[in-house]
């Protein structure tokens, strides 16, 4: 029977939750790395026991951890991300120049065919690849220098390269997106890369239509349509069919349109989830009560999937890396609070259970399916 | 000269040790010379005290030796004799700050 592992990354440490197909029970092992923030752990589509952690703090930095028995052991790998060339400058909170610094890694993306092969996303806004199961890393020096870099700035939590998109059909094609710069595609594996923000539109920076500085907060596509791609923007939910070209709204229903994560059903391409939060200054659920949202249309029709969600008195996050789903026929559905939950949906979301309760404030959630 | 280093809870855990570090230091014995030898030795601890490139000792790290903060001394500074002796140890500290 498959297994299932849930990798959860808390603002002090790492968990591991395992089950077997039927999603019932579940053993946690954890903390690993206790005290760190985990901003991401993942592992390789291609050998499932290769995970890969960003470990960071404010005293001591970042740490990139590795491990090739699925999480049972860790070494630490190389932890130098240095821009190349000289790194020039972003846009600062008060619009100021600001030099790029960087800060931690927020995303870790391993290719879909090579355990060795792994894409970062860093704060400052930047892309790095190791092809070397993490022994040196090396910026995509391509996107930072594009162009439009010196008018990057970041959004509230740093100007941070968060959502890293490998097109399964097509390699080099990638889809990143910046908290504020906006999503970019490269086509030749990242030697150079395009915005793709047409069709956002961001009323909270000076031109709403601009092709730069949309604070996109997630891209998720399905595998079998890669040039669908599903945005949760700050505001707006979106929806492109030309992979990124043009983006019209799919808000539709939805109590309120702005919210973090985004994820799309592992068998049906047209059902996708969000979690809606009340707005971009209160980050916690409207009315208190906890609901995934869930279009069977590819957007615009919403229903509120609130079985086993509290549904009063809650009033926690969801971030934008903390939401997943596995591959078994019944499609489970995963995320992780800042209060510290972890709900699973073993019925494409009609049903919850906190399979975790108490950990600390969940940054993410990635599910490995495990034949 | 054999000097003892004690280094944070955390890096200990990087480093898979527990207690203080022993280690061989040319003179003259300055903080980057001690740096130097403690990151050949842990190389896992590269870029946990101080920049990769810069050399700049980390903001939340501090460097105390014989009741004295030295984390502000010039580089060049040569460690107190009983840090060269190995009486007292050098202590790299995170400062208690953030949470």
């Amino acid at each position: 029977m498959s297994k299932v592992r849930v990798l959860v990354g808390t603002r002090k440490g790492a968990f591991i939750l395992e089950s077997d197909g039927k999603r019932e029970n579940w053993n946690i092992t954890g903390p690993h790395f206790g005290g760190w923030e985990i901003y991401h752990i993942n592992g390789s589509p291609a050998d499932p026991n290769r995970l890969y952690a960003s470990q960071s703090s404010s005293w001591f930095g970042q740490m990139i951890q590795r491990s090739d028995d699925g999480g049972q052991t860790w070494e630490p790998v190389d932890n130098k991300f240095v821009y190349a060339g000289v790194p020039g400058t972003h846009q600062w909170y008060d619009g100021t120049p600001h030099p790029w610094e960087f800060k931690r890694v927020w995303h870790l993306e391993p290719s879909l065919d090579d355990p060795d092969t792994v894409y970062a996303g860093v704060e400052d806004a930047a892309i790095f690849k190791t092809t070397d199961g993490g022994k040196s890393w090396n910026e995509l020096a391509g996107l930072r220098e594009h162009g439009s870099g010196p008018r990057w700035q970041p959004g509230a939590g740093g100007m941070c390269l968060h959502t890293i998109v490998i097109d399964p059909k097509n390699p080099q094609r990638i889809f990143i997106a910046i908290s504020a710069a906006g999503a970019f595609r490269t086509d030749d594996g990242g030697a150079t890369w395009t915005p793709i923000n047409q069709g956002l539109r961001s009323e909270y920076i000076p031109d709403p239509n601009a092709d730069v500085g949309h604070c996109v907060h997630r891209i998720a596509l399905h595998p079998s349509r890669p040039d669908t791609l599903f945005m949760q923007k700050h505001w707006d939910v979106m929806r492109s069919d030309n992979a990124g070209d043009t983006w019209h709204e799919v808000s539709g229903n939805l109590p309120t349109d702005f919210g973090f994560p985004i994820q799309v059903h592992a068998h049906e391409p047209e059902t996708i989830y969000v979690v809606p939060i009340k707005s971009d200054s209160l980050h916690y659920p409207p009315d208190g009560k906890l609901r995934v949202y869930r279009s069977r249309t590819g957007g615009n029709e919403w229903e509120a999937l609130t079985n086993g969600l509290p549904q009063q008195d809650c009033y926690v996050n969801i971030l934008r890396d903390a939401m997943a789903v596995d591959k078994l026929d019944q499609c489970g559905v995963y995320f992780g609070t800042t209060g510290g939950q972890v709900y699973a949906s073993s019925d494409s979301g009609d049903n919850w259970t906190a399979i975790a309760s108490n950990l600390p404030p969940v940054l993410s959630v990635e599910v490995q399916t495990i034949p | 000269m054999t000097i003892r280093v004690m280094i944070p809870a955390h890096l200990r855990t990087i480093a898979k040790v527990s207690g203080e570090v022993e280690l061989d230091v040319a003179a003259p014995v300055t903080i980057p010379a001690v740096l130097d030898a403690l990151e050949a030795r842990f190389p896992a601890l590269q870029g946990t005290i101080r920049d990769h490139v810069t050399r700049v000792r980390r903001p939340f790290i501090r460097f105390f030796a014989c009741s004295e903060d030295l984390s502000h001394d010039p580089p060049e500074t040569v460690l107190p004799l009983p840090i060269q002796t190995g009486a007292e140890p050098f202590l790299i500290v995170g400062a208690i700050a953030g949470g």
